[in-house]
């Protein structure tokens, strides 16, 4: 693997390496001391054009643990954020040696920019691209759901489970990601939006659709929920409104702890944070047992150091 | 040369005896833990562990047996295609103040053996490392010898040493090849 | 590429004329003198047409010049030269342009510059809002009565969207028969939009250019033309549907014109996986579907002509991460090879059909008398000879133009404009004739 940018780009395959990769670097992670030698001598480029502490926080300890150089670049102040070009910031990574760069962009695209257009060599981590995609997301939620959902996980896929993803997918690179690779990991995925947050080619993206999360709890045993985050800027009037009230989204798609209960026993809740508390999601679901909302963020620094791991530790080139 | 080096009652033979040496030098087995080296150092360590049981009734086979990957330890990843990471499993003891005997199957350049002390020294301060291999081919890279050997084998670099057994392979057996005519090929 | 602007008569030899009729030409002190080869003067340059087929000039009816404003991206000297090249003797500049061409004094600048030049005329789009703003009427009178005589007017690159400016602008230019160029995009329905949406642009996460957008503002307009007896001209059909509201409005006798561009007619928005911004453009690359339909439209006629929408920038408004770059592609060197590719060796349209295409409709259009004329005795000497056995792979660094954002690298093209000739003055040839001129 030499770039990590889309789930899209993952067989079935390469999606399980990295699962399984995960679990022993989240095994790793348990143990008095927590620092491995793998990546010494690397240098990783956290590349962040979007303001994002907890995604970037999470790569450099991933990093870290590996024991790679970590370089922050950007966030607020630095030239980046002064509409320096993404072309001449790679010039410059390039020339500092940088082994793997992990991107945060505000513009669809930018990682796979950065990867394809010969303006640096390294390997590109995507960590997320506009509204596109945000893999590590979706593969730590995907280590989750397989850590809680399937019996015996290494080596396993998703099927045989039903994952509802509950809000924004029309500007939401989680899900996008999320619904990529619970496909190709055999999982039935159900979306659960007003029509107004669904993408136009919707229909043949081979999942299936409800409008309301009352009517999605009737129709499916759904094993994972996972709530997307609400932007408040999708409230506001005119074009950028994509619904009346933030009341009426709770009403219709809001998890309280009564739709929670309707879950099957072994049902989790995720979320990937930050969370709007008392709008897509109450307390009382984000704080319950069955919320795995705070493993997810621990998940994420093993998933982020499996790919990593198969990013920089193999010989150049070579899968 | 070429072929089969040791047939399984060789094996089986030699692991008796290192067996017997380990709680010889050791003094019993009180304080042994046993950590394969994937793959085949773990059903090696699992051999010798049921062996020192079989001698010392108190030593409880399973729970003094471990699994140790040091695929994150190696300093030649940049050199291969990228290694799937295997489990590390230790006993639930831990290993500090324990004597661990490694074990492998062929012990060769001694790099994986640096990356094995290197990872132990991550995961506790044992009282002592010991090492078991069930084939020394030779060609140290590395200041690092054998305590146990089941069998010393001298070979040409360009050789391949493979060890075969029943748990990985179907059979035990370890067998030589890629010996050229020139260094005087026997039948 | 100057020193073949020579005076000198002119005779091609055994050319196809529109691809049907073999016959000479002879181009005498600007126009034919004659359809056979014995009439020659004794020192004309001779080129063996043998193979070629000899076409009306090429007439674009929306090109980018650039200039003023954007040097950096084109001039009218490059501009004018790329479309020699590409086989045209004139072309319409849009006027969006810094300062815009809304006054009489910016538009006889880039006429007078393209006369100067004399690679092709160059005649300015005028504006039809005070700098493209969409809410005051420009001085369109002032602009047809100038030395530039302008007749086509459009705010491109924006959409006259305000339904009442657009009527009084297809009323006002009635007296000088003029003619509205719109470009239809409602504004509010492609906010942020990046490209075609649709399947592709919501795997991609892009904010999706609705076909809606287009086909909306076609309905209006047509419908305004009727109401106020106008013509109107639409820019850069690229949906299917709007080729069917062309196809209606013209069945109800509404006075309506269309465009289709290259880049429409070759590629779709499957091309924008990967996110190279050389294939962002606006409007944007649509379905397989939308790219049939023109087809079809352009092969019955409800699409009047193919413009090339030749849209230039510097490379470093393209090296950059998709949402920022610019919209548009350069493509007067490459229309009339794609045009062959996509029409005439598909079997949909003769060169004959392209002849009427690519120089008489929008000559027509945009009344430039001396364009688009038959090729018979008297007439201009304006010709362009195309070689459809050229192929060629199209190298996007290798044209006259001084920016390079074309979305064809690395496409072949079965065929290419090998001589061009306004009013009997060679302003392009391929390297094989240029010893007939020495
Ligand atoms: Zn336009």
């Amino acid at each position: 693997m030499k770039h990590l940018l889309s789930t899209q780009d993952l067989s079935r395959e390469d999606a399980i390496r990295i699962l399984d990769t995960s679990e022993q670097m989240a095994a790793t992670q348990d143990r008095e001391i927590r620092k491995l030698p793998t990546l010494r001598g690397k240098t990783v480029v956290n590349l962040f054009f979007e303001d994002s502490t907890r995604t970037r926080i999470s790569f450099e300890a991933a990093a870290k643990r590996l024991s790679a150089d970590v370089i922050n670049f950007g966030a607020k102040g630095s030239s980046v954020s002064k509409g320096e070009s993404l072309k001449d910031t790679a010039l410059t990574l390039q020339a500092m040696g940088a082994d793997a760069v992990v991107i945060r962009h505000w513009a669809s695209g930018a990682a796979e920019r950065l990867a394809t257009s010969g303006w640096m060599y390294g390997s590109v981590l995507n960590a997320g691209d506009g509204t596109h995609q945000h893999p590590t997301q979706a593969l730590l939620d995907a280590f989750t759901m397989r850590k809680h959902l399937v019996d015996s996980p290494t080596g396993s896929d998703l099927a045989g489970l039903t994952v509802a993803l509950v809000g924004d997918v029309l500007h939401s690179r989680v899900a996008r990601s999320n619904i990529a690779l619970l496909k190709t990991l055999g999982a039935t995925v159900v979306v659960v939006s007003p029509p107004t947050l669904l993408p136009v080619g919707i229909s043949q993206w081979g999942v299936k659709i409800s409008h309301g999360l009352d009517a999605a709890l009737d129709e499916h045993q759904i094993d994972a929920v996972m709530m997307l985050r609400v932007q408040r800027e999708r409230m506001t009037g005119g074009g950028a409104q994509f619904f009346p009230s933030p009341e009426e989204y709770t009403r219709m798609f809001g998890l309280d702890g009564d739709r929670m209960r309707r879950l099957p026993d072994h049902g989790i809740v995720m979320h990937p944070g930050p969370m709007n508390r008392g709008l897509e999601i109450t307390a009382e679901a984000a704080d319950s047992a069955r919320s795995v909302i705070v493993e997810q963020v621990s998940n994420g620094v093993a998933v982020r150091m499996a790919a990593l791991y198969l990013l920089l530790a193999g010989e150049e080139g070579v899968q | 040369m070429t072929g089969t080096i040791l047939g399984a009652s060789d094996i089986a033979r030699a692991l008796t005896r290192i067996a017997h040496e380990i709680i010889e030098r050791n003094g019993g087995a009180h304080s042994i833990v046993l950590l394969g080296i994937p793959t085949r150092g773990l059903p090696l360590a699992h051999r010798l562990a049921q062996r020192i049981a079989a001698v010392e009734p108190d030593f409880d086979a399973a729970a003094r047996c471990g699994a140790l990957d040091i695929t994150m330890y190696r300093d030649d990843l940049h050199k291969q295609p990228t290694r799937s990471i295997g489990a590390t499993t230790l006993p639930a003891q831990g290993l500090d103040d324990a004597v661990v005997v490694l074990v492998d199957d062929v012990f060769h350049t001694g790099r994986t053996i640096r990356a094995a002390l290197d990872a132990i020294k991550d995961l506790g301060r044992p009282q002592a490392v010991q090492l078991a291999v069930l084939v020394d081919r030779g060609h140290r890279e590395l200041p690092i010898r054998a305590d146990f050997v089941g069998k010393n084998l001298p070979t040409a670099r360009t050789e391949r040493v493979s060890v075969l057994l029943e748990e990985t392979d179907g059979e035990d057996a370890v067998r030589i090849t890629g010996r050229d005519d020139s260094a005087g090929e026997s039948k | 590429m100057s020193d073949l602007a020579t005076n000198r008569p002119v005779v091609i030899t055994g050319a196809s004329l529109y691809g049907d009729t073999k016959a000479d030409l002879v181009l005498v002190d600007g126009v034919i003198a004659s359809l056979s080869a014995k009439d020659a003067p004794t020192d004309a340059v001779t080129i063996d047409g043998t193979g070629l087929i000899a076409l009306p000039g090429l007439v674009d009816l929306h090109t980018h010049l650039r200039e003023p404003g954007r040097e950096d991206a084109e001039t009218i000297a490059s501009g004018s030269l790329s479309a020699a090249r590409g086989g045209y003797v004139a072309v319409h500049a849009m006027a969006n342009t810094t300062p815009t061409a809304d006054t009489a004094g910016v538009v006889e600048q880039v006429w007078s510059r393209g006369l100067e030049i004399g690679l092709v005329d160059v005649f300015p789009v005028g504006a039809v809002t005070v700098g493209l703003g969409g809410t005051q009427l420009s001085e369109m009178g002032a602009m047809a009565n100038s030395r530039a005589k302008v007749r086509v007017f459009s705010d491109d690159g924006k959409c006259v969207h305000d339904p009442v400016v657009m009527r009084r602008a297809l009323e006002y230019v009635k007296s000088f028969d003029g003619v509205i160029a719109q470009h239809a995009q409602d504004p509010r329905l492609t906010e942020g939009a990046q490209m075609h949406e649709g399947f592709v642009s919501g795997d991609l996460g892009l904010t999706g250019w609705p076909a809606v957008a287009e086909e909306s503002i076609i309905a209006r307009d047509v419908l305004l033309a009727e109401h106020v007896g106008s013509r109107v001209h639409i820019c850069h059909l690229s949906t299917a549907g709007s080729v069917e509201i062309i196809r209606w409005a013209k069945s109800r006798g509404i006075n309506v014109t269309a465009e289709a561009m290259p880049h429409h007619m070759l590629l779709t928005d499957e091309s924008v996986r990967g996110y190279d911004p050389r294939f962002k453009v606006n409007p944007p690359l649509r379905t397989q579907a939308d790219v049939d339909a023109l087809h079809a439209g352009l092969a019955d006629g409800t699409i009047d002509i193919v413009a090339t929408d030749h849209a230039p920038h510097p490379d470093e408004d393209k090296d950059c991460e998709w949402a920022s770059a610019a919209f548009g592609m350069i493509g007067l060197e490459t229309a009339v090879g794609i045009v062959q590719k996509t029409m005439v060796d598909t079997g949909l349209i003769t060169w004959r059909d392209v002849a009427r295409v690519m120089s008489e409709t929008p000559a027509s259009i945009g009344r430039d008398e001396a364009h688009g004329r038959p090729l018979a005795k008297g007439e201009p000497a304006n010709v362009t000879l195309v070689d459809p056995k050229a192929a060629w792979t199209v190298e996007p660094t290798a044209t006259a133009s001084r920016s390079n954002n074309s979305p064809f690298g690395g496409i072949e093209l079965p065929g290419r404009a090998v001589a061009t000739f306004l009013r009997g003055r060679a302003t392009h040839v391929d390297p094989r004739f240029e010893g007939a001129f020495s």
